[in-house]
């Protein structure tokens, strides 16, 4: 480690990241700390879900089926009288937690595949493409829900969702990754350290990685949105997770049935949750390409 | 102009070939038994039984074989049978729910290029001010809310609440089986599909045309002294409707997806509801081919990008020769 980070390092992890986000934030507009703080409340809420308010999915109560928000029930109850507010929150954690694993899976395939095809050139190169291109032209949705119904058996749910929204959402990641692979290879810098008799392993470390790790984050934090709303609209079709798991998606299928009742708030409330996670990730992932690539912005449009 | 549509049209079978085996690939891998979905969790069925089924179908055949004769019936038209809607052949029960699929995809593209174009222009025109202001941030808003959910909001306060338009299914079921869409079971399932797309659409116009509007040709027409609404309309406009229009067919994929959405929020009986309907019954023929069906969709929709482009923009018609 070189002399200049020593002093950073010196501090604790945690007083680090503290630091540095905290002179991160002095610049962002009022937008991003409003996202940056809704989504902080969100993830929070998410992390102790079961420390505010456990979740009971048996908790029927038939008193109080269908009843609008009030102070004892601020969202309503669902159509068994189960508290809305206690499932939604519940809904966040679920949802949000599939979401970013599975956001994982497709930065995983999709690097994977970028690196092979990026490193390895020439004809592979060209057919690992046209193949990319291939699943990049799949509906998401339409092939997702084929990839449910083969996988849903042998993964369960949870593991079903994950998968379908990796193997749809990776052709981004490969494209970003390979292309960056490309014009680094032609950097003055990575001949340099050709030049200075760099091995593989030092020009990967020192020289890519670097370059790619920022692309490849905020790639992933794009696909997030993507993944929260893919998850949802599995479930809300009742193809993904079991029904009476509470994932946003599936307390808004609860909510369809609610509708004709009368009952908007189930429907509503699950639908907030979902707009405001995924506004919040995009409000920043958006303040984040206008930092790092201000010329950027059709290339990462996910 | 010939030539390109030929390549591409030629291009058309390897590419779906590639999405053929892809399916194939996934459903070898995956443990779904085809023949359990088709006897259900019915216990009666004895192994013996089963093993016949599975020869009926073929299933007990070795893995090149199946497939092979699977892409050659593909090639042939033949998708195969769903195996849970009695046998029915898949290439005919696509081909009797796309209509109902078609009325609304089309009827939601002209109302996405409409609005597109019409805010879009108002938003560049007025940028700056509080309309240009209003529709990105409705605009931002729609991207980031769920299609399905805008649709059930919809759903509830123009059908159940204010009850100004039927809630589902083409037609009114009282009026009988006459088989024709009733346009105002259209309009909701149509405008929520419309909103899929219509934001993108909307601040692409908006953007586009602001950068238009910084060129050359477009200042040289200020310095004449022509009008600035005749600035906008003749002299930047066509030029920024030219990716606009490609664009339509990039995304005819997006469209298929919002329609499965949609058609099981209305209970429409299209293509995506009939593709709800193959995944709840675990119907894998069926699904693969409506999978099959979009990839065709999808390439042709970008064949006819293309050719408009070269249609519309000379230096591109230039360029490729």
């Amino acid at each position: 480690m070189s002399a200049g980070s020593a002093l950073g390092s010196s501090l604790p992890l945690g007083g680090r990241l503290r630091q540095r986000l905290g002179d991160a934030a002095r610049h962002w507009p009022v937008s991003t700390r409003v996202a940056a703080g809704v989504l902080a409340a969100l993830v929070v809420v998410a992390l102790l879900a079961d420390v505010i308010a456990p979740l009971d999915d048996t908790a029927i109560d038939l008193d109080r089926v269908l009843e609008g928000p009030s102070a004892a029930h601020p969202m309503g109850t669902d159509e068994v009288g189960r508290d809305l507010l206690v499932r939604v929150l519940h809904g966040v954690r679920i949802s949000l937690g599939i979401a970013v694993l599975a956001a994982l899976g497709a930065v995983a395939v999709g690097v994977l595949v970028g690196v092979l095809a990026g490193t390895m050139g020439g004809r592979a190169d060209a057919i690992v493409m046209r193949v990319t291109d291939v699943f990049a032209s799949q509906n998401h949705l339409l092939f997702g829900i084929l990839l449910l119904v083969l996988f849903r058996p042998a993964l369960g749910g949870a593991g079903a969702v994950m998968l379908a929204i990796g193997l749809t959402h990776w052709p981004t990641l490969t494209r970003i990754v390979r292309g960056e692979l490309m014009s680094l290879r032609e950097r003055p810098f990575v001949a340099a350290a050709v030049g200075g008799g760099a091995s593989r392993w030092r020009l990967a470390r020192r020289h890519y990685l670097p370059h790619l790790l920022p692309a490849v984050g905020l790639a992933f934090v794009l696909t997030v949105p993507h993944a929260i709303f893919h998850e949802s609209a599995y479930s809300f079709l009742g193809l993904g997770l079991p029904a009476h798991q509470a994932s946003l998606g599936n307390i808004l299928n609860d909510g369809q049935r609610s509708l004709l009742a009368g009952g908007w708030w189930i429907a509503l409330f699950a639908g907030i949750a979902i707009l405001a996670a995924a506004m919040t990730i995009g409000t920043i992932a958006e303040y984040w390409r206008e930092h790092l690539h201000p010329r950027w912005r059709s290339e990462l449009e996910l | 102009m010939l030539k390109l549509i030929a390549r591409r049209l030629a291009l058309l079978p390897l590419i779906l070939l590639t999405v053929a085996a892809i399916t194939f690939a996934l459903t070898e891998i995956s443990p779904f038994d085809p023949v359990d979905a088709y006897v259900g969790a019915e216990s009666g069925v004895t192994p013996e039984r089963k093993a016949e089924i599975a020869h009926a179908w073929g299933f007990d055949q070795p893995l090149y074989e199946r497939f092979g004769r699977w892409v050659a019936n593909v090639a042939q038209g033949d998708l195969g049978t769903s195996v849970v809607a009695g046998g029915q052949p898949v290439a005919s029960e696509i081909a009797a729910r796309a209509s109902a699929s078609i009325a609304l995809v089309g009827g939601a593209l002209v109302l996405v290029l409409l609005g597109g174009l019409v805010f879009g222009v108002l938003a560049a025109a007025l940028r700056g001010t509080f309309f240009d202001w209003l529709v990105r941030t409705l605009c931002y808003f729609n991207t980031a809310a769920p299609s399905f959910w805008v649709g059930l909001l919809a759903l509830y306060v123009f059908s159940i609440e204010l009850d100004w338009l039927p809630a589902g299914g083409t037609s009114d079921p009282r009026a009988g089986e006459s088989g024709g869409i009733d346009p105002s079971h259209l309009i909701l399932p149509m405008v929520v599909l419309a909103m899929t797309q219509y934001a993108w659409f909307t601040l692409f116009v908006r953007n586009t045309l602001l950068e238009v509007m910084r060129e050359e040709h477009v200042r040289f027409a200020r310095a004449q002294g022509i009008g600035e609404v005749a600035v906008l309309l003749r002299y930047a406009l066509p030029n920024a409707l030219i990716p606009f229009v490609t664009l339509v067919g990039t995304h005819l994929s997006e469209l298929i997806g919002g329609t499965i959405l949609v058609e099981a929020i209305f209970g429409w009986p299209g293509l995506g509801g009939l593709t709800l309907d193959a995944a709840l019954s675990e119907d894998i023929p069926l699904l693969v081919g409506i999978t099959l069906c979009a990839s065709v969709l999808v390439v042709l929709g970008n064949l006819l990008a293309d050719v408009l482009y070269r249609v519309m923009d000379p230096r591109v018609r230039e360029a490729a020769t």
